[in-house]
Protein backbone atom coordinates (compact mmCIF):
# COMPACT_ATOMS: atom_id res chain seq x y z
CA UNK A 1 0.00 0.00 0.00
CA UNK A 2 2.74 2.42 -0.86
CA UNK A 3 -0.01 4.85 -2.42
CA UNK A 4 -1.71 5.51 0.71
CA UNK A 5 -0.48 6.43 4.32
CA UNK A 6 -1.03 3.84 6.84
CA UNK A 7 -3.65 5.50 8.42
CA UNK A 8 -5.99 6.16 4.88
CA UNK A 9 -5.22 2.38 4.34
CA UNK A 10 -6.68 1.04 7.72
CA UNK A 11 -10.08 2.95 6.11
CA UNK A 12 -9.87 0.54 3.25
CA UNK A 13 -8.78 -2.62 5.66
CA UNK A 14 -10.96 -2.10 8.67
CA UNK A 15 -14.09 -2.77 7.49
CA UNK A 16 -12.90 -5.77 5.60
CA UNK A 17 -12.61 -7.56 8.82
CA UNK A 18 -12.45 -6.23 12.21
CA UNK A 19 -14.76 -3.83 12.04
CA UNK A 20 -16.85 -4.96 9.15
CA UNK A 21 -20.27 -3.28 8.47
CA UNK A 22 -22.24 -6.20 8.97
CA UNK A 23 -20.92 -8.60 11.12
CA UNK A 24 -19.50 -6.10 13.59
CA UNK A 25 -21.62 -3.29 12.94
CA UNK A 26 -24.68 -4.98 12.32
CA UNK A 27 -25.68 -2.55 9.10
CA UNK A 28 -27.24 -3.74 6.40
CA UNK A 29 -28.78 -6.82 7.30
CA UNK A 30 -32.05 -6.15 5.41
CA UNK A 31 -30.39 -6.43 2.28
CA UNK A 32 -28.38 -9.65 3.41
CA UNK A 33 -31.11 -11.54 4.13
CA UNK A 34 -33.47 -10.69 0.46
CA UNK A 35 -31.21 -10.90 -2.29
CA UNK A 36 -28.61 -13.45 -0.94
CA UNK A 37 -30.45 -16.16 -2.49
CA UNK A 38 -27.80 -16.54 -5.54
CA UNK A 39 -24.36 -15.32 -6.15
CA UNK A 40 -25.13 -13.16 -8.75
CA UNK A 41 -27.31 -10.89 -7.33
CA UNK A 42 -25.12 -10.91 -4.14
CA UNK A 43 -22.45 -9.26 -6.59
CA UNK A 44 -25.06 -7.07 -8.39
CA UNK A 45 -25.94 -5.43 -5.35
CA UNK A 46 -22.50 -4.98 -4.07
CA UNK A 47 -21.28 -3.20 -7.11
CA UNK A 48 -24.14 -1.17 -6.99
CA UNK A 49 -23.57 -0.12 -2.98
CA UNK A 50 -19.60 0.42 -3.96
CA UNK A 51 -21.06 3.39 -6.39
CA UNK A 52 -23.74 4.69 -4.39
CA UNK A 53 -21.55 4.75 -0.48
CA UNK A 54 -18.43 6.04 -2.30
CA UNK A 55 -19.83 9.03 -4.18
CA UNK A 56 -22.80 9.38 -1.81
CA UNK A 57 -19.82 9.94 0.91
CA UNK A 58 -17.72 12.21 -0.94
CA UNK A 59 -20.96 14.81 -1.89
CA UNK A 60 -21.94 14.56 2.50
CA UNK A 61 -18.42 15.19 3.03
CA UNK A 62 -18.22 17.97 0.72
CA UNK A 63 -21.42 19.62 2.06
CA UNK A 64 -20.81 18.96 5.84
CA UNK A 65 -19.88 22.49 6.56
CA UNK A 66 -23.06 23.61 5.18
CA UNK A 67 -25.74 21.02 6.08
CA UNK A 68 -27.84 22.17 8.85
CA UNK A 69 -27.62 19.53 11.65
CA UNK A 70 -31.83 19.72 12.71
CA UNK A 71 -32.72 18.15 8.93
CA UNK A 72 -29.16 16.14 8.62
CA UNK A 73 -30.71 12.51 7.87
CA UNK A 74 -33.14 13.98 5.52
CA UNK A 75 -30.33 15.51 3.42
CA UNK A 76 -28.86 12.30 3.46
CA UNK A 77 -31.39 10.54 2.20
CA UNK A 78 -32.29 12.80 -0.32
CA UNK A 79 -28.74 12.59 -1.69
CA UNK A 80 -28.85 8.90 -1.62
CA UNK A 81 -32.33 8.66 -3.59
CA UNK A 82 -31.17 11.43 -6.18
CA UNK A 83 -27.71 9.15 -6.82
CA UNK A 84 -29.96 5.94 -6.99
CA UNK A 85 -32.81 7.41 -9.55
CA UNK A 86 -30.02 9.50 -11.53
CA UNK A 87 -28.25 6.13 -12.07
CA UNK A 88 -31.11 4.09 -12.75
CA UNK A 89 -32.24 6.69 -15.42
CA UNK A 90 -29.14 6.53 -17.33
CA UNK A 91 -29.20 2.72 -17.14
CA UNK A 92 -32.60 3.13 -18.46
CA UNK A 93 -31.42 4.90 -21.74
CA UNK A 94 -28.43 3.70 -22.22
CA UNK A 95 -28.31 0.04 -21.36
CA UNK A 96 -31.58 -1.37 -20.61
CA UNK A 97 -30.85 -4.83 -20.76
CA UNK A 98 -28.73 -3.78 -17.15
CA UNK A 99 -30.86 -1.55 -15.97
CA UNK A 100 -33.59 -4.61 -15.52
CA UNK A 101 -31.51 -6.85 -13.66
CA UNK A 102 -31.02 -3.77 -11.23
CA UNK A 103 -34.39 -2.23 -10.92
CA UNK A 104 -34.86 -4.59 -7.89
CA UNK A 105 -32.14 -3.33 -6.29
CA UNK A 106 -32.74 0.34 -6.22
CA UNK A 107 -35.44 0.67 -3.15
CA UNK A 108 -32.97 -1.95 -1.61
CA UNK A 109 -30.25 0.23 -2.00
CA UNK A 110 -31.49 3.58 -0.71
CA UNK A 111 -33.08 1.84 2.15
CA UNK A 112 -29.84 -0.07 3.07
CA UNK A 113 -28.70 1.35 6.51
CA UNK A 114 -24.81 1.50 5.77
CA UNK A 115 -25.03 4.11 3.52
CA UNK A 116 -26.85 6.26 6.18
CA UNK A 117 -24.80 4.68 8.53
CA UNK A 118 -21.21 5.65 7.07
CA UNK A 119 -22.94 9.19 5.68
CA UNK A 120 -23.49 10.02 9.62
CA UNK A 121 -20.90 8.30 11.21
CA UNK A 122 -17.72 9.24 8.78
CA UNK A 123 -18.49 11.46 5.66
CA UNK A 124 -20.12 14.61 8.24
CA UNK A 125 -16.74 14.45 10.17
CA UNK A 126 -14.22 13.78 7.44
CA UNK A 127 -12.34 15.70 4.59
CA UNK A 128 -13.49 13.87 0.96
CA UNK A 129 -10.78 12.07 0.07
CA UNK A 130 -11.01 9.71 3.53
CA UNK A 131 -14.80 10.00 3.15
CA UNK A 132 -14.26 8.17 -0.53
CA UNK A 133 -11.87 5.37 0.75
CA UNK A 134 -14.12 4.76 3.70
CA UNK A 135 -16.98 4.20 1.27
CA UNK A 136 -14.75 1.97 -0.56
CA UNK A 137 -13.78 0.31 2.31
CA UNK A 138 -17.27 -0.18 3.94
CA UNK A 139 -18.92 -1.20 0.49
CA UNK A 140 -16.31 -4.04 0.13
CA UNK A 141 -17.05 -5.07 3.79
CA UNK A 142 -20.48 -5.49 2.96
CA UNK A 143 -19.98 -7.03 -0.59
CA UNK A 144 -17.42 -10.34 1.46
CA UNK A 145 -19.86 -11.06 3.50
CA UNK A 146 -22.94 -10.53 0.75
CA UNK A 147 -20.66 -12.83 -1.33
CA UNK A 148 -19.92 -15.25 1.09
CA UNK A 149 -23.72 -15.69 1.80
CA UNK A 150 -25.08 -15.90 -1.20
CA UNK A 151 -22.27 -18.32 -2.16
CA UNK A 152 -23.68 -21.39 0.34
CA UNK A 153 -27.10 -20.31 -0.02
CA UNK A 154 -27.14 -20.83 -3.73
CA UNK A 155 -25.00 -23.94 -3.54
CA UNK A 156 -26.57 -25.69 -0.75
CA UNK A 157 -29.98 -24.19 -2.02
CA UNK A 158 -29.89 -24.55 -5.58
CA UNK A 159 -27.12 -27.06 -6.47
CA UNK A 160 -25.70 -23.97 -8.57
CA UNK A 161 -22.98 -21.13 -8.61
CA UNK A 162 -23.38 -18.37 -11.00
CA UNK A 163 -26.43 -20.43 -12.41
CA UNK A 164 -24.10 -23.00 -13.53
CA UNK A 165 -24.95 -26.66 -12.38
CA UNK A 166 -21.83 -27.56 -10.16
CA UNK A 167 -23.40 -30.34 -8.08
CA UNK A 168 -24.70 -32.33 -11.23
CA UNK A 169 -28.07 -32.42 -12.26
CA UNK A 170 -30.85 -33.10 -9.47
CA UNK A 171 -33.51 -34.07 -11.88
CA UNK A 172 -30.88 -36.79 -14.12
CA UNK A 173 -29.58 -37.86 -11.09
CA UNK A 174 -25.98 -37.36 -11.88
CA UNK A 175 -22.94 -35.54 -9.53
CA UNK A 176 -23.74 -36.05 -6.07
CA UNK A 177 -27.18 -35.99 -6.64
CA UNK A 178 -26.50 -39.79 -7.92
CA UNK A 179 -25.56 -40.51 -3.93
CA UNK A 180 -29.00 -39.59 -2.69
CA UNK A 181 -27.99 -35.76 -1.98
CA UNK A 182 -30.89 -33.45 -2.06
CA UNK A 183 -30.54 -29.75 -2.75
CA UNK A 184 -31.52 -27.84 0.69
CA UNK A 185 -34.28 -25.50 -0.28
CA UNK A 186 -34.66 -23.82 3.24
CA UNK A 187 -31.39 -22.64 2.42
CA UNK A 188 -33.24 -20.02 -0.26
CA UNK A 189 -35.53 -18.95 2.27
CA UNK A 190 -34.72 -15.40 4.67
CA UNK A 191 -34.04 -17.30 7.81
CA UNK A 192 -31.37 -19.48 6.66
CA UNK A 193 -28.95 -16.01 5.39
CA UNK A 194 -29.38 -15.16 9.11
CA UNK A 195 -27.89 -17.94 10.51
CA UNK A 196 -25.39 -18.24 7.89
CA UNK A 197 -24.44 -14.29 8.96
CA UNK A 198 -24.78 -15.77 12.68
CA UNK A 199 -22.28 -18.64 12.17
CA UNK A 200 -19.58 -15.92 9.96
CA UNK A 201 -20.33 -13.60 13.26
CA UNK A 202 -19.32 -16.45 15.38
CA UNK A 203 -16.50 -17.90 13.27
CA UNK A 204 -14.77 -14.26 13.37
CA UNK A 205 -15.48 -13.64 17.09
CA UNK A 206 -14.15 -16.86 18.05
CA UNK A 207 -10.74 -16.47 16.10
CA UNK A 208 -10.61 -12.77 17.59
CA UNK A 209 -11.84 -12.94 21.27
CA UNK A 210 -11.14 -8.89 21.58
CA UNK A 211 -14.59 -8.53 19.15
CA UNK A 212 -16.81 -9.81 21.54
CA UNK A 213 -19.13 -7.39 23.91
CA UNK A 214 -18.86 -7.77 27.20
CA UNK A 215 -21.84 -8.39 29.50
CA UNK B 1 -22.77 30.90 20.42
CA UNK B 2 -25.17 29.39 17.85
CA UNK B 3 -23.57 27.86 14.87
CA UNK B 4 -24.86 29.80 11.40
CA UNK B 5 -25.78 26.41 10.68
CA UNK B 6 -28.01 25.72 13.56
CA UNK B 7 -30.58 29.07 13.00
CA UNK B 8 -34.21 27.97 12.12
CA UNK B 9 -34.01 30.38 8.79
CA UNK B 10 -31.00 28.54 7.72
CA UNK B 11 -32.23 25.74 7.50
CA UNK B 12 -35.29 26.57 5.87
CA UNK B 13 -33.51 28.76 3.11
CA UNK B 14 -31.21 25.21 2.78
CA UNK B 15 -34.44 23.14 2.48
CA UNK B 16 -35.89 24.90 -0.26
CA UNK B 17 -32.88 25.58 -2.43
CA UNK B 18 -31.42 21.50 -1.67
CA UNK B 19 -35.20 20.54 -3.09
CA UNK B 20 -35.48 23.48 -5.92
CA UNK B 21 -31.74 22.24 -7.11
CA UNK B 22 -32.30 18.20 -7.03
CA UNK B 23 -36.09 18.48 -8.65
CA UNK B 24 -35.08 20.41 -11.11
CA UNK B 25 -32.09 18.48 -12.03
CA UNK B 26 -34.35 14.82 -11.95
CA UNK B 27 -36.89 16.63 -13.24
CA UNK B 28 -34.39 17.77 -16.25
CA UNK B 29 -32.44 14.49 -16.86
CA UNK B 30 -36.38 12.54 -16.82
CA UNK B 31 -37.55 14.18 -19.56
CA UNK B 32 -34.23 14.53 -21.48
CA UNK B 33 -34.26 10.66 -21.63
CA UNK B 34 -37.81 9.99 -21.69
CA UNK B 35 -37.76 9.50 -25.79
CA UNK B 36 -34.65 7.09 -25.51
CA UNK B 37 -36.25 5.04 -22.58
CA UNK B 38 -39.48 4.94 -24.40
CA UNK B 39 -37.49 3.66 -27.50
CA UNK B 40 -36.15 1.01 -25.20
CA UNK B 41 -39.51 -0.27 -23.95
CA UNK B 42 -41.46 -0.50 -27.45
CA UNK B 43 -38.56 -2.66 -28.40
CA UNK B 44 -38.19 -4.63 -25.59
CA UNK B 45 -41.91 -5.43 -26.07
CA UNK B 46 -41.56 -6.47 -29.75
CA UNK B 47 -38.28 -8.60 -28.74
CA UNK B 48 -41.03 -10.39 -25.95
CA UNK B 49 -43.89 -11.17 -28.35
CA UNK B 50 -41.00 -12.83 -30.60
CA UNK B 51 -39.81 -14.09 -27.93
CA UNK B 52 -43.37 -16.22 -27.00
CA UNK B 53 -43.36 -17.40 -30.53
CA UNK B 54 -40.24 -19.28 -30.39
CA UNK B 55 -38.28 -16.45 -32.28
CA UNK B 56 -35.28 -15.27 -30.31
CA UNK B 57 -31.25 -15.90 -30.44
CA UNK B 58 -31.37 -18.24 -27.44
CA UNK B 59 -28.34 -20.88 -26.39
CA UNK B 60 -29.07 -23.47 -24.56
CA UNK B 61 -29.63 -22.60 -21.25
CA UNK B 62 -30.18 -18.89 -21.15
CA UNK B 63 -32.58 -16.22 -22.38
CA UNK B 64 -31.10 -14.16 -25.79
CA UNK B 65 -33.83 -11.95 -27.38
CA UNK B 66 -33.21 -10.93 -30.96
CA UNK B 67 -30.73 -8.16 -30.69
CA UNK B 68 -32.67 -4.58 -30.94
CA UNK B 69 -30.95 -3.86 -34.52
CA UNK B 70 -33.10 -6.36 -36.02
CA UNK B 71 -36.19 -6.46 -33.60
CA UNK B 72 -38.58 -4.55 -35.38
CA UNK B 73 -37.69 -6.20 -39.11
CA UNK B 74 -38.38 -9.16 -37.53
CA UNK B 75 -41.67 -8.10 -35.93
CA UNK B 76 -42.56 -7.17 -38.89
CA UNK B 77 -42.04 -10.18 -40.44
CA UNK B 78 -43.49 -12.59 -38.65
CA UNK B 79 -46.26 -10.72 -36.73
CA UNK B 80 -48.64 -10.93 -39.72
CA UNK B 81 -51.45 -9.43 -38.10
CA UNK B 82 -52.49 -7.33 -34.88
CA UNK B 83 -56.05 -7.12 -34.07
CA UNK B 84 -58.13 -5.59 -31.23
CA UNK B 85 -60.78 -7.22 -29.70
CA UNK B 86 -63.55 -4.93 -27.93
CA UNK B 87 -66.75 -6.27 -27.33
CA UNK B 88 -67.96 -7.87 -30.19
CA UNK B 89 -66.18 -5.59 -32.88
CA UNK B 90 -62.53 -7.19 -34.25
CA UNK B 91 -60.47 -4.24 -35.69
CA UNK B 92 -56.78 -4.38 -37.06
CA UNK B 93 -54.53 -2.13 -35.98
CA UNK B 94 -50.66 -2.04 -36.35
CA UNK B 95 -50.38 -0.70 -33.12
CA UNK B 96 -51.78 -2.80 -30.92
CA UNK B 97 -49.00 -3.90 -29.18
CA UNK B 98 -48.50 -0.67 -27.26
CA UNK B 99 -51.75 -0.83 -25.75
CA UNK B 100 -51.70 -0.16 -22.19
CA UNK B 101 -53.52 -3.03 -20.33
CA UNK B 102 -52.68 -1.63 -17.16
CA UNK B 103 -55.08 1.09 -18.37
CA UNK B 104 -57.57 -1.52 -20.00
CA UNK B 105 -58.06 -2.95 -17.07
CA UNK B 106 -58.80 0.22 -14.92
CA UNK B 107 -61.32 0.80 -17.88
CA UNK B 108 -62.99 -2.07 -17.44
CA UNK B 109 -63.26 -1.58 -13.77
CA UNK B 110 -65.31 1.67 -14.23
CA UNK B 111 -67.31 -0.30 -16.32
CA UNK B 112 -66.22 0.64 -20.31
CA UNK B 113 -65.68 -2.10 -22.45
CA UNK B 114 -62.01 -3.15 -22.58
CA UNK B 115 -59.43 -3.46 -25.24
CA UNK B 116 -57.95 -6.72 -25.93
CA UNK B 117 -55.13 -7.30 -28.28
CA UNK B 118 -54.56 -10.09 -29.69
CA UNK B 119 -51.40 -10.64 -32.13
CA UNK B 120 -50.91 -13.15 -34.58
CA UNK B 121 -47.94 -14.78 -36.05
CA UNK B 122 -46.73 -16.61 -38.70
CA UNK B 123 -43.72 -18.89 -39.14
CA UNK B 124 -42.83 -21.84 -40.74
CA UNK B 125 -46.50 -21.84 -42.43
CA UNK B 126 -48.00 -22.44 -39.00
CA UNK B 127 -49.97 -19.51 -37.27
CA UNK B 128 -49.02 -18.24 -33.59
CA UNK B 129 -51.62 -17.01 -31.42
CA UNK B 130 -50.05 -14.33 -28.98
CA UNK B 131 -51.92 -12.82 -25.73
CA UNK B 132 -50.40 -10.20 -23.66
CA UNK B 133 -51.46 -10.63 -19.95
CA UNK B 134 -50.78 -8.62 -17.06
CA UNK B 135 -50.74 -9.89 -13.14
CA UNK B 136 -49.51 -9.15 -9.52
CA UNK B 137 -46.59 -11.15 -8.14
CA UNK B 138 -45.47 -10.71 -4.31
CA UNK B 139 -43.85 -7.43 -4.49
CA UNK B 140 -45.20 -5.82 -7.96
CA UNK B 141 -46.61 -6.15 -11.11
CA UNK B 142 -45.84 -9.41 -13.51
CA UNK B 143 -46.67 -9.80 -17.02
CA UNK B 144 -45.95 -12.07 -19.98
CA UNK B 145 -47.14 -13.08 -23.35
CA UNK B 146 -48.47 -16.78 -24.42
CA UNK B 147 -48.39 -18.17 -27.66
CA UNK B 148 -51.06 -20.76 -28.52
CA UNK B 149 -51.72 -22.70 -31.70
CA UNK B 150 -55.18 -23.01 -33.55
CA UNK B 151 -55.99 -25.75 -30.95
CA UNK B 152 -55.01 -23.91 -28.12
CA UNK B 153 -52.16 -25.66 -26.96
CA UNK B 154 -49.26 -23.44 -25.80
CA UNK B 155 -46.10 -23.01 -28.09
CA UNK B 156 -44.43 -20.68 -25.53
CA UNK B 157 -44.25 -17.80 -22.74
CA UNK B 158 -42.61 -15.40 -21.90
CA UNK B 159 -42.80 -13.60 -17.77
CA UNK B 160 -41.05 -11.03 -16.65
CA UNK B 161 -41.59 -9.02 -13.38
CA UNK B 162 -41.11 -5.47 -11.60
CA UNK B 163 -40.08 -6.60 -8.10
CA UNK B 164 -39.78 -9.64 -7.26
CA UNK B 165 -37.37 -11.16 -5.21
CA UNK B 166 -33.96 -12.03 -6.78
CA UNK B 167 -33.01 -16.12 -6.84
CA UNK B 168 -36.70 -16.92 -6.01
CA UNK B 169 -39.32 -15.33 -7.53
CA UNK B 170 -37.41 -13.32 -9.92
CA UNK B 171 -36.33 -16.75 -11.62
CA UNK B 172 -39.95 -16.39 -13.88
CA UNK B 173 -38.40 -15.31 -16.63
CA UNK B 174 -35.64 -18.15 -16.88
CA UNK B 175 -35.55 -20.65 -19.33
CA UNK B 176 -35.63 -23.92 -16.57
CA UNK B 177 -39.24 -22.47 -15.83
CA UNK B 178 -40.45 -20.87 -19.05
CA UNK B 179 -39.37 -23.98 -21.26
CA UNK B 180 -41.83 -25.88 -19.01
CA UNK B 181 -45.33 -24.42 -20.24
CA UNK B 182 -44.26 -25.48 -24.02
CA UNK B 183 -46.95 -28.32 -25.45
CA UNK B 184 -49.22 -27.86 -22.52
CA UNK B 185 -53.21 -27.98 -22.56
CA UNK B 186 -55.21 -25.10 -21.52
CA UNK B 187 -58.62 -26.07 -22.50
CA UNK B 188 -60.18 -29.52 -21.46
CA UNK B 189 -62.24 -29.99 -24.42
CA UNK B 190 -64.36 -26.79 -24.49
CA UNK B 191 -64.13 -26.29 -20.80
CA UNK B 192 -61.41 -23.44 -20.29
CA UNK B 193 -59.02 -24.82 -17.68
CA UNK B 194 -55.59 -22.50 -17.63
CA UNK B 195 -52.42 -23.55 -16.15
CA UNK B 196 -52.28 -24.02 -12.49
CA UNK B 197 -47.85 -23.39 -11.17
CA UNK B 198 -47.71 -25.73 -8.44
CA UNK B 199 -44.68 -27.71 -6.31
CA UNK B 200 -45.47 -31.26 -5.87
CA UNK B 201 -46.92 -32.43 -9.19
CA UNK B 202 -45.01 -35.21 -8.58
CA UNK B 203 -43.97 -34.34 -12.16
CA UNK B 204 -40.77 -32.15 -11.67
CA UNK B 205 -39.86 -33.05 -15.54
CA UNK B 206 -42.96 -31.93 -16.58
CA UNK B 207 -43.58 -34.35 -19.21
CA UNK B 208 -47.10 -34.63 -18.47
CA UNK B 209 -48.74 -31.75 -20.79
CA UNK B 210 -52.59 -32.42 -20.35
CA UNK B 211 -52.66 -31.73 -16.50
CA UNK B 212 -53.24 -28.29 -16.61
CA UNK B 213 -49.95 -28.04 -14.21
CA UNK B 214 -46.57 -26.59 -14.46
CA UNK B 215 -43.92 -26.96 -11.56
CA UNK B 216 -43.55 -24.18 -9.85
CA UNK B 217 -40.15 -22.26 -8.28
CA UNK B 218 -39.24 -23.36 -4.61
CA UNK B 219 -39.80 -20.32 -2.47
CA UNK B 220 -41.84 -17.98 -4.67
CA UNK B 221 -45.05 -19.27 -4.20
CA UNK B 222 -46.63 -16.13 -4.22
CA UNK B 223 -45.63 -15.16 -7.50
CA UNK B 224 -46.39 -18.33 -8.89
CA UNK B 225 -49.89 -17.73 -7.35
CA UNK B 226 -49.63 -14.75 -9.21
CA UNK B 227 -48.67 -15.83 -12.29
CA UNK B 228 -52.10 -18.66 -12.46
CA UNK B 229 -54.15 -16.10 -11.57
CA UNK B 230 -53.17 -13.78 -14.27
CA UNK B 231 -53.04 -16.74 -16.57
CA UNK B 232 -56.91 -17.98 -15.76
CA UNK B 233 -58.04 -14.22 -15.83
CA UNK B 234 -56.62 -13.33 -19.16
CA UNK B 235 -56.72 -16.06 -21.30
CA UNK B 236 -60.10 -16.56 -20.37
CA UNK B 237 -61.40 -13.08 -21.20
CA UNK B 238 -59.25 -14.33 -24.93
CA UNK B 239 -61.54 -17.88 -24.77
CA UNK B 240 -64.98 -17.14 -26.58
CA UNK B 241 -63.09 -15.29 -29.75
CA UNK B 242 -60.10 -18.71 -30.10
CA UNK B 243 -62.76 -20.96 -29.55
CA UNK B 244 -64.53 -19.85 -33.10
CA UNK B 245 -61.05 -20.44 -34.15
CA UNK B 246 -61.37 -24.47 -33.60
CA UNK B 247 -64.71 -24.70 -35.56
Amino acid sequence: MGLLSKKDAKLITDPLADNNPITIQVLGICSALAITAELEASIVMSIAVLFVLSVGNVVISLLRNIIPSKIRIIVQLIVVATLVIIVDLVLKAFAYELSKTLSVFVGLIITNCIIMGRFEAFALANAPGKAFLDGIGNSLGYAVILIIVGFFRELLGSGTLLGIQVLGDPIEKTGVYAFGYENNGFMLLAPMALVTVGIIIWVQRSRNTALVEDH
Amino acid sequence: MEKRTDKNSYTIIFATVMVIIVGALLAFLATYLKPRIDENKRLEKQQNILYAMGINDNDEKSVVFISTNEVAEKFDKYITKQIVIQGDKVTEDNEAYLIDLKKETALAKNGAERRLPLFIGEKDGEKYYIIPMLGKGLWDAVWGYISLDKNLVVKGVFFDHKGETPGLGANINQRFFMDDFAGEHITDGNTFKGITIAKGNADPKNERKEDFRVDAIAGSTITGDGLTAMIKKDLKMYMPYLQILNK
